[in-house]
């Protein structure tokens, strides 16, 4: 059974159709890169399937694991295994980052029936983890992304991806606002979540990510479709060729 | 045509209640003259209505309609009762002086403190301090307090004297369709320090009934008080609370006011800062639901000059709910050099909840720093979502952006000990939503 299976997904905002049946198919294991310019729909997606409000399907599937992803609340679809790193991470005051984690961690772990991580065992993992990605510890007691710097928050992100282990990462544009060296820790710490149990959809505009973190398929988005799907040298053709070869498919 | 007549009737009645309470209130002679006076001002006054500007959003002629006859001293039944309440919201190691029904309960109070002269307002009254039925501010609400007042805490800290226990003044009403009125004071003498908190609460059982406290305190130069004023009184109770504070110089003011209870409550403090050099910090939270109206309204007072003033206010409403926050500054003219501000915001939860905010500044010296600012919105969809899709449910999201909200007013209060009972208040109120 496929990770993710989206089907013939038609998605509306208000009065305008974004995704016009749109299919892809994620296996365990498997990283998906999805490419396409502005406007295309990317983003519509990853928020479908995290279930952002807003968005009406009009048509179509989404199935995690064989079970229907829409029919599910947000914070069900996160104690299942999908895991949104956002675009832009919100800024929360008031709430520590560390007591954010530790709160979202052990909601999910009680939705799946696991028992709440000790304070000790949390903390080892949450420095173990931070560590790994450069993010210093005075950076988890202050408010979740208040103050932080673009590259800091996309850390932030993946330091809860490493945390939370979900079963389906979906990142979303994870390169925007990154320098080259803030882009290489981001990508290392991706890619150390690499893993055969696991499926990764990596959504950017630029071909660079993809130099950090290889995908095994790329897909090319336009106008609410995939209109062309292959392996890595795709990603290659488009850097060269530019996305407007592919607009009349769509 | 329809105010008239409802001033009537309310005067007719509330006249009946003093008549019947004359006889059973302390204090003879010059106490019972301005007893008698303070009626005539409530009664010219009528109870507050929206026309009266300080009370324009809390009509109590139309919330209250008539003041209810002064609740009987409790039985043994009602103590019982009255004690089970006072073990739910006793503060450890603070020293507990308990009023029930508006009658100083001197068996369940910590009357020997050191440090600390405690009496009663009935003794005094009785030994004809009448002046302690005046204050320097005029309200209907307050006159009505001097004219009925049965009981009331005196407590006073000598000069130099830094209390190490706090004192915990404790309201505990058990009569149902009754009134209580409670006068207090507070007395801290130059350079004394104390810390200070007053609970509202309810025994089990009573209900739809209406208390009026006031609290006159002084704080004397150099001195420090530490306040939080915990206001959980049944939800179909009415509690009008005037607060009077004078702050001498270079003295430091931590106060703070949190109301999860009443149908309708209006807190309003009046605070002088009559000395040089002193310090005030105010917050305040306001957690309202059902059909709930909550009111702070704070009018601080620069007399004097290089004095510092921070007012911090959070209302959360939900449901119907009504928060109302008027917040005054005023410098007078040889106030210079004050730095005045307040900040008041308030979350509504649901389309038919309702925030009123109204920050003042009168400002008549021209070498100041002043502002206030107001803001009333909604929860931030976008950070609801951020934590939702981190696996929190929709109720646990707004309990942790809600907590985050009042957490800001809430670290106003210096002393950790009462900042912990605040949000223990509040975790309550959200604890009792999901």
């Amino acid at each position: 059974m496929p990770l993710l299976e989206v089907q013939d997904l038609q998605v509306r905002v208000e009065d305008r159709e974004i995704l016009h049946g749109l299919s892809l198919t994620v296996n365990k294991g498997e990283v998906h890169a999805i490419m396409g310019p502005n406007g295309s729909g990317k983003s519509t997606l990853s928020h479908v399937i995290a279930g952002k409000p807003g968005y009406e399907v009009s048509g179509g599937k989404v199935l995690f694991n064989g079970e229907d992803l829409l029919q599910m609340e947000p914070d069900e679809r996160a104690a299942k295994g999908v895991f949104l790193a956002f675009q832009y991470p919100v800024e929360i005051p008031g709430v520590a980052t560390m007591t954010f984690l530790r709160t979202a961690l052990n909601a999910q772990r009680k939705a799946r029936g696991e028992s709440e991580y000790s304070t000790p065992a949390f903390l080892k993992k949450v420095r173990e983890v931070a560590k790994s990605l450069n993010i210093p510890q005075d950076m988890l007691k202050r408010g979740v992304n208040v103050g932080f710097s673009g590259g800091e928050k996309k850390r932030n992100e993946i330091l809860q991806m490493a945390l939370f282990e979900p079963a389906l990462c979906i990142l979303d544009e994870m390169d925007s606002g990154l320098d080259i060296d803030a882009l290489r820790i981001a990508a290392d710490g991706v890619n150390a979540l690499r893993s055969p149990d696991r499926g990764m959809v990596v959504i950017t505009h630029y071909q660079r990510l993809l130099n950090y973190i290889v995908p095994d398929f790329v897909h090319v988005m336009s106008k609410g479709r995939v209109v062309k799907s292959g392996g890595k040298q795709l990603a290659l053709e488009l850097e060269e060729g530019g996305y407007a070869q592919f607009e009349d498919a769509a | 045509m329809d105010a008239v007549l409802a001033n009537t009737d309310t005067a007719g009645a509330v006249e009946r209640v003093f008549a019947v309470a004359r006889d059973r209130l302390p204090g003879a002679g010059k106490v019972a003259d301005a007893r008698r006076k303070a009626f005539e001002a409530f009664k010219r006054a009528g109870l507050p209505h929206r026309r009266i500007e300080q009370w324009k959003y809390t009509d109590l002629r139309a919330l209250m309609r008539e003041v209810l006859p002064l609740a009987a001293a409790p039985d043994s039944a009602a103590l019982e009762r009255a004690r089970s309440a006072l073990a739910a919201c006793a503060i450890e190691d603070a020293a507990k002086l308990v009023l029930i029904d508006g009658v100083f309960a001197a068996d369940l109070s910590d009357v020997a403190v050191t440090g600390l002269t405690v009496r009663t307002l009935r003794e005094a009254l009785e030994q004809g301090g009448a002046e302690l039925l005046s204050s320097n501010a005029s309200d209907a609400m307050i006159s009505l307090n001097a004219a009925l007042a049965t009981d009331g805490i005196m407590v006073e800290v000598a000069d130099g004297t830094a209390l190490s226990r706090a004192i915990q003044i404790i309201h505990v009403a058990t009569a149902s369709r009754s009134s209580t009125v409670t006068r207090s004071q507070v007395k801290l003498g130059k350079a004394a320090q104390a810390r200070l908190v007053e609970s509202f609460v309810a025994a089990e059982g009573a209900k739809h009934y209406q208390a009026n406290d006031a609290v006159i305190i002084s704080v004397g130069d150099g001195a420090e008080l530490s306040q939080v004023r915990l206001m959980a009184d049944s939800v179909d109770a009415v509690n009008v609370t005037s607060a009077m504070l004078t702050v001498g110089a270079k003295a430091k003011v931590n106060v703070f006011n949190m109301t999860t209870g009443g149908a309708v409550s209006r807190f309003q403090g009046f605070v002088t800062l009559a000395g040089e050099g002193s310090q005030l910090l105010v917050g305040g939270v306001n957690l309202l639901k059902g059909a709930q109206l909550g009111d702070t309204t704070l009018i601080v007072d620069h007399a004097v000059a290089e004095c510092f003033s921070r007012e911090m206010f959070r209302a959360v409403v939900d449901e119907r709910a009504h928060s109302v926050f008027q917040g005054r500054i005023i410098v007078r003219p040889d106030a210079q050099r004050t730095d005045g501000k307040m900040m008041t915001r308030a979350l509504l939860l649901c389309d038919a909840a309702e925030a009123d905010n109204k920050p003042e500044l009168e400002i008549f010296a021209d070498d100041v720093t002043c502002g206030h600012g107001a803001t009333a919105g909604a929860l931030d969809d976008n950070l609801l979502f951020y934590l939702r899709a981190r696996g929190l449910s929709e109720k646990h999201a707004q309990a942790l952006l809600i907590e985050a909200f009042v957490g800001e007013a809430i670290e106003t209060i210096a002393d950790e000990n009462f900042r912990e009972l605040a949000m223990a208040q509040a975790e309550r109120w959200l604890g009792a939503r999901s």
